[in-house]
């Protein structure tokens, strides 16, 4: 069963029609690569699936429940966590404190509730370790590699035991070393049954991660096939519009 | 060979994640505060060889009682500062404090009453900053430099502009609280003690004090973390109203009168306070044990040219040397990480 289902979702803004008609679907532990030139509708897709937006017409099914994010944080609590371009993280704590912030651990010291660092720092260590990331968590972000801030993020959406995880752009910004890390991050995600959709401009790693490539141009769905079945030149033909669709 | 290389050549991912960068040592040495605190113990140091009169316990009970009042707020500020903002109307809020106080007793109520309704009035005014800055997103040096003009106005108002020296029936308590001392330590000072130790145990150990330091280093961060920003931002601020009406309760027994001048530019100190203590006025960084120690630094360098029989008119120059190179240590270590 698909663990999202989009059915002919559309948006507008006013007279600018940004998505038409969108259907797609997403199995547990595959990739699906999202491509399309700037203003193709990709982050008005993303933002429609963690519930940001309301779409104007179609319906979102999680895990085959129909539902209506009218807020993030709903979309959120139907297990969708977002791995945002800048990663929304915290320079000045640990690792750990990044993974739990806003959920910490607490314990009781008398009548108060203070925070439990030894559990978070376990956790978390557990955590890196299931994401095969040398991320230290008592380690303060600001002195981390792009790539262990990844895998924080990601130890985010993990610890809130999200079954879909939306990542945007994760690879735009860092050394190529560090690629290599974030592809082996969501490949573990894979590995644990957690779909995934990978907005990216980058050919490469989307052909290296991705099970199957969806590509939008100016609002509409052109393409939605299986990695395999496609190759790189097909796939920007699709973007610009040199090959009207497949 | 091989076998040997396995064992020690390589570490397992369980060792690497167990590492620590940073050893603890390392940590001390790179906290901006822990320097701060250094200078002020040379400092002590060379005055108590230089004149006879440092050392003495007279001496040293009037410095301590001098930058408990400084230090308390500055306590405040800090967590505003660490948070990404700054609060401008201590010094008024600190007035305003005393003021209702100063009236209260004035007019026969008792301490307790009186000292309420001053920390009362003062948590109105962090409440009203914050609620500006929170929700109609006014920049909080916007809003608190409108309120520094309006509490002490509010003051001013209040009194009429007349100094008060009569403070009714509970007149002796209340120079007890800020003028006496128990074992030779002045109360102001007994206060910044318990004061500091809970701040600083709150910083560390609560939700509150962590979402405080997220908040101040990514603000849209901890907004999608789901922590409640606004919230926040109006407790920060009613924080640091809270310690300036506790220093206007306590130095208004100090001084055994109040006039509508007092606490002006003390906002200045306070920030100078933070900021030499490695406060970072861009947030997300401050400690309590370094904005006591800038208070202290600061008053110790005041007393030491009294002392020395240099004219105070240099104190300003001392006071915001320090400020500027405090910052400037920081920002030479910034770069050199960053070139590293």
């Amino acid at each position: 069963m698909s663990v999202l289902r989009l059915e002919g979702i559309s948006k507008h803004f006013g007279a600018i029609q940004a998505l038409e008609d969108v259907s797609l679907s997403l199995a547990p532990g595959e990739v699906l690569g999202l491509m399309g030139d700037n203003g193709a509708g990709k982050s008005t897709l993303v933002k429609i699936i963690a519930g940001n937006y309301r779409p104007s017409d179609g319906r979102i099914y999680i895990a085959g429940d129909k539902k209506d994010f009218h807020r993030p944080v709903e979309a959120r609590e139907s297990g969708i966590e977002i791995v945002y371009q800048d990663l929304a993280l915290c320079d000045n704590l640990t690792a750990a404190t990044n993974v739990f912030l806003g959920r910490e651990l607490t314990r009781s010291f008398g009548p108060l509730r203070i925070m439990h660092y030894s559990a978070m720092n376990a956790v978390a260590a557990k955590l890196f370790k299931e994401l095969k990331s040398e991320t230290r968590p008592k380690d303060l972000v600001r002195d981390m590699s792009g790539g262990q801030r990844q895998a924080v993020a990601i130890a985010r959406t993990r610890l809130a035991k999200a079954k879909i995880v939306l990542m945007d752009e994760p690879t735009a910004a860092i050394s190529v070393r560090q690629v290599a890390e974030v592809l082996n991050l969501i490949r573990e995600l894979k590995r644990q049954q957690i779909a995934v959709i990978l907005i990216s401009h980058r050919m490469p790693d989307v052909f290296a991660v991705a099970d199957r490539i969806t590509v939008l141009r100016r609002g509409r769905k052109v393409a939605d096939k299986p990695t395999t079945d496609t190759s790189p030149e097909e796939i920007t033909g699709l973007i610009t519009g040199a090959i009207d669709a497949a | 060979m091989t076998t040997e290389n396995e064992t020690k050549g390589f570490a397992s991912l369980d060792d690497v994640i167990g590492w620590q960068t940073q050893s603890p040592l390392a940590r001390i040495l790179s906290k901006q505060s822990f320097w701060v605190f250094i200078a002020a113990v040379i400092a002590c140091i060379a005055l108590s060889l230089a004149t006879d009169s440092f050392a003495s316990s007279q001496n040293l009970f009037n410095i301590t009682r001098n930058f408990a009042f400084v230090a308390i707020v500055a306590l405040g500020m800090t967590i505003v500062i660490i948070s990404g903002g700054i609060d401008l109307s201590v010094g008024s809020t600190l007035c305003l404090s005393a003021m209702v106080l100063a009236i209260l007793m004035n007019a026969g109520n008792p301490l307790w009453l009186a000292a309420l309704a001053a920390i009362g009035a003062a948590l109105i005014v962090g409440l009203v900053n914050g609620l500006l800055i929170a929700y109609l997103r006014i920049p909080p040096f916007v809003v608190t430099l409108g309120m520094l003009s309006l509490a002490r106005s509010a003051a001013m108002v209040l009194s009429d502009n007349k100094m008060v020296f009569q403070f009714g029936p509970d007149e002796e308590q209340l120079f007890w609280l800020g003028g006496g001392s128990t074992w030779g330590i002045a109360h102001p000072v007994i206060a910044l003690t318990l004061l500091a130790v809970g701040t600083g145990l709150v910083l560390r150990w609560t939700r509150w004090g962590t979402h405080v330091f997220a908040m101040g280093s990514n603000e849209k961060a901890t907004n999608l973390t789901g922590i409640n920003v606004r919230g926040l931002k109006v407790s920060v601020y009613m924080c640091s109203a809270f310690f300036a009406g506790v220093a206007g309760v306590l130095e208004a027994g100090w001084l055994g009168g109040v006039t509508t001048n007092l606490g002006q530019s003390l906002e200045l100190s306070v920030i100078a306070a933070s900021v030499i203590g490695g406060a970072n006025l861009m947030g997300g960084a401050g400690t309590v044990f370094g904005s006591v120690v800038g208070a202290a630094l600061i008053e110790v360098i005041r007393n030491s040219l009294i002392l020395l029989g240099i004219s105070t008119f240099w104190q300003g120059a001392f006071v915001g040397s320090f400020i500027i190179l405090a910052v400037a240590f920081d920002r030479i270590r910034a770069l050199r990480d960053e070139s590293r």
